[in-house]
């Protein structure tokens, strides 16, 4: 990487500054739906891999010097990508090629994964709208087979080659583990953040907690871990009383993005104790070995010691189960089972969720969301309603 | 003018024995859920009927199934089960039938449908996982995915040899000896690799008949409508994939279609338009929707439909009998990736298309209940416009759900788009 982006800070100074408006910066930025430190990266020389939800092997792209770009959408309005799409689909397909059809922000490359039966066409849609290249990153969806974790090594090759040929330079596994050293620490630090969080929530509101976790996808994660240690000690250090509100387990973000407000709505009432937004950047939740074959450990990572979704089938993991853990390991008294409108797995996946949490008697608050919506007065209304059951029950 | 015997026996014959296939299949189905037999549960994108069948699993095409529902009108039955029982409106038609049909206890229209003993499917779809995984949760069987990467990026395919086809090969070869493994313990029976050679030979009869059928609609008038009769045949080519009867078929059809072909001989409608068809069938109100086109003298002469739902069968792949496993992951990974990529990465395809077969037109049909299919192709459509002057149709409905398909909507749309077929027509002459 050129020295002048290695230096390259993408964030407003925030050393010195108190916690508040420290936050108050992260959230304009995460709200930004221009995406300001994108910009700035480009401007600078930079080469931005854009990749869509859920999980993206950043390291690889971060070895390579470049920034990795979390394609979330974004609350716009999708006026020019309305015409490349039919009806009947989620928003979040629609505003990420919004923000490149209206140049909102610039792509040196675009990896799309087959997450669901929607999201695999955004190769073929932004290839034939744009000039670099734009592919599928073919995770392997038998996460069972013993063979999977080589198959998984051999797709990280081909990907770092696609990257190697966009940048003009060779990494070397020195810099691919350099890499996987920052993300360890980015890793710990966010684990560090969601103990706090599952400990002592009123340290940290939920909408708080997002913004520091989205900042991960919009900038060089040295940086994100150089803020997020001057952030948790102060967050620790934090003079805020506990109150008397239930503790949730909320799930259905793990594509699509709630709206921010829609977080802070049910934090007002509740104490969002974990949950499942951007999980693609938490996604491995163990340290990445240093020693040995650099992207065989990356594959061996997201396979053997990584999170849960809808969207990754393995039969260790059965989903309804894996969020009754989830709530249990939270000590949450409640469940927040959301998806994102026309979202097939998240909505599949609510059946099984309250199956689950009937048979064992766990009270829940079911619910669809857009990125898009503007509204919450129906929604507080009706989960004040359902933290109050809890509470008199 | 008198028509020969034969003739009146040739020309129809591959509609009236695929029917006829169908009521046998559904009829071993009714059989086998008596005995109570556990059947394996496929998908028409990578059935890996080829393999199954050695261990004499009844298959089960559950998207088969659930467009009988619709074909048959009662469709809506078995969607209001599975929405009672929670399953959201906007998700895959197909899902909530057959979660209606398992509900019932295997009750469907055409008969009783075993329950499963096991479920293999490709990740061809990704609503095949999540189905599968309804069914584990319902009557905690095993489920098996088997994962074939499809193709990364438009226009480029890796090919035996390249380190990136020969990675994906090695997984799916090593995935087959999982499945294998699997299935034994499942049946209870030793897998047989000569049995194996057997059903890739059959599998190779078909695949190659399917691929002479649709070259032979080419011809001027086309031989059968691929929408119609076409899906006729597509569901021989996945019920009976991989065996004797399966086989005879498609011989016995390239033998009428080329009958026909040198004859001159078409479909019942008098040809004035040929028109590829992309997407899914419209199958709530499936024979009014093809009189929506045929009354214009409109015929669909091919469609992707045919590709990607017989799993890639249109290349006409032939499995290597002398090394059976190899040789059926290559064949996996090659016609599963087709399939996909025919969904996916399908301009360059439709304009080949559109110039082997003469075609007037392109019929865009995205549908509420299948992302997969339809999800791009609204932007597919504008690329092909970019690369070629064809008149195009995109009207949308649903594979299912009645409640998402507006007949007078889709006809006058229809009309319209005829409207302006014969309009270039018009000028196309005059400019001559």
């Amino acid at each position: 990487m050129a020295s002048s982006l290695a230096d390259l800070r993408l964030l407003p100074d925030w050393q010195g500054k108190s916690l508040e408006l420290v936050l108050e910066d992260c959230r304009d930025l995460v709200e930004d739906t221009d995406f300001p430190t994108v910009r700035r990266w480009r401007e600078a020389g930079g080469r931005v891999v854009g990749h869509f939800q859920v999980y993206f092997p950043e390291e690889i792209a971060h070895a390579a010097g470049t920034l990795p770009f979390k394609v979330r959408g974004a609350p716009i309005e999708p006026t020019r990508a309305e015409s490349h799409f039919g009806s009947y689909l989620c928003s979040i397909l629609k505003t990420s090629l919004e923000l490149v059809l209206s140049a909102r922000v610039e792509l040196d490359l675009f990896v799309t994964h087959p997450i669901c039966d929607a999201a695999r066409n955004l190769a073929g849609v932004w290839g034939r709208n744009f000039s670099y290249p734009c592919e599928i990153l073919y995770l392997p969806q038998n996460a069972n087979s013993s063979y999977a974790a080589a198959y998984l090594r051999g797709e990280y090759r081909r990907l770092l080659r696609t990257i190697e040929a966009v940048t003009g330079r060779k990494v070397s596994d020195a810099e691919l583990r350099e890499s996987i050293a920052v993300y360890n620490e980015n890793r710990r630090l966010l684990r560090a953040l969601y103990r706090i969080r599952r400990e002592a929530p009123w340290l940290v509101s939920a909408d708080e907690a997002y913004v520091l976790v989205a900042l991960g996808g919009l900038v060089r994660r040295e940086e994100h871990n150089a803020l997020l240690q001057y952030v948790l000690p102060l967050i620790e250090r934090r003079s805020a009383k506990k109150q008397d509100r239930i503790r949730v387990v909320f799930t259905g973000g793990f594509c699509e993005q709630p709206p921010l407000d829609l977080i802070r709505t049910v934090g007002r009432s509740c104490y969002v104790v974990d949950d499942d937004w951007l999980i693609g950047l938490r996604w491995i939740v163990e340290d990445v070995p240093l020693e040995g074959d650099p992207l065989l450990n990356l594959a061996e990572a997201y396979l053997e010691r990584s999170a849960f979704s809808p969207v990754q089938h393995d039969l260790r993991k059965p989903k309804e189960e894996m969020l009754l853990k989830q709530l249990r390991e939270a000590r949450a008294d409640a469940a927040i089972i959301t998806a994102a409108k026309m979202c097939e797995p998240g909505l599949e996946d609510q059946v099984a969720y309250v199956r689950a949490l009937d048979r064992e008697g766990i009270p829940y608050f079911v619910s669809e969301f857009e990125e898009n919506m503007v509204s919450f007065d129906q929604l507080e209304l009706q989960l004040e309603t359902f933290v109050e059951n809890v509470l008199f029950d | 003018m008198t028509v020969p015997g034969h003739e009146l026996e040739l020309v129809g014959r591959g509609n009236r024995e695929g029917a006829a296939l169908f009521r046998k299949w559904f009829e071993e189905l009714t059989a086998a859920a008596a005995e109570g037999r556990g059947a394996a549960y496929v998908f028409v994108m990578g059935s890996l009927a080829e393999l199954l069948r050695t261990f004499d699993f009844p298959l089960v095409f559950p998207e088969i199934n659930s467009l009988q529902t619709a074909v048959r009108r009662v469709a809506h039955e078995y969607l209001d089960q599975a929405e009672s029982y929670g399953y959201s409106p906007d998700i895959c038609g197909y899902v909530k039938a057959d979660v209606g049909v398992q509900l019932r206890g295997g009750q469907h229209p055409m008969g009783r449908i075993p329950k499963p003993a096991l479920a293999v499917y490709t990740n061809a779809c990704n609503t095949y996982i999540k189905w599968a995984e309804i069914w584990a949760r319902l009557y905690q069987i095993p489920v098996f995915t088997f994962d074939v990467p499809g193709g990364r990026s438009a226009g480029y395919r890796s090919a035996p040899g390249d380190p990136d086809f020969e990675n994906d090969r090695r997984y799916v070869l090593g995935q087959l000896g999982e499945l294998i493994a699997l299935c034994e313990k499942v049946s209870g029976r030793r897998f047989d690799i000569d049995r194996l050679r057997e059903c890739l030979h059959y599998a190779n009869v078909l695949q190659r008949g399917w691929q002479r059928v649709l070259e032979l609609n080419r011809s001027k008038p086309s031989v059968f409508n691929a929408l119609s009769d076409g899906t006729i045949y597509l569901g021989v080519a996945n019920g009976f994939r991989g065996t004797a009867e399966g086989a005879r078929f498609f011989e016995n059809l390239v033998e009428e279609m080329s009958y026909k072909a040198d004859r001159g001989i078409g479909t019942l409608t008098e040809e004035l338009y040929r028109l590829i068809f992309v997407g899914v069938p419209c199958y709530p109100i499936f024979r009014r929707f093809n009189e929506f086109f045929t009354e214009w003298g409109g015929t669909f002469v091919n469609s992707t439909y045919l590709w990607f739902a017989s799993g890639g069968a249109h290349l006409g792949f032939q499995y290597d009998l002398q090394r059976p496993l190899e040789s059926l992951a290559e064949g996996l990974l090659v016609t599963v990736r087709a399939a996909m990529d025919s969904m996916f990465f399908q301009t360059e395809a439709l304009v080949e298309m559109i110039d082997l077969y003469r075609a007037d037109g392109v019929v865009f049909h995205p549908i509420k209940s299948c992302r997969t299919v339809s999800t791009g192709l609204a932007d597919n459509r504008r690329a092909l416009l970019a690369s070629r002057d064809v008149a195009t149709l995109f009207i949308e409905s649903d594979m299912m759900d009645r409640r998402v398909v507006s007949e007078a909507q889709l006809k006058n749309r229809v009309d319209a788009f005829f409207e302006g077929l014969a309009a270039r027509k018009r000028q196309a002459a005059a400019a001559c």
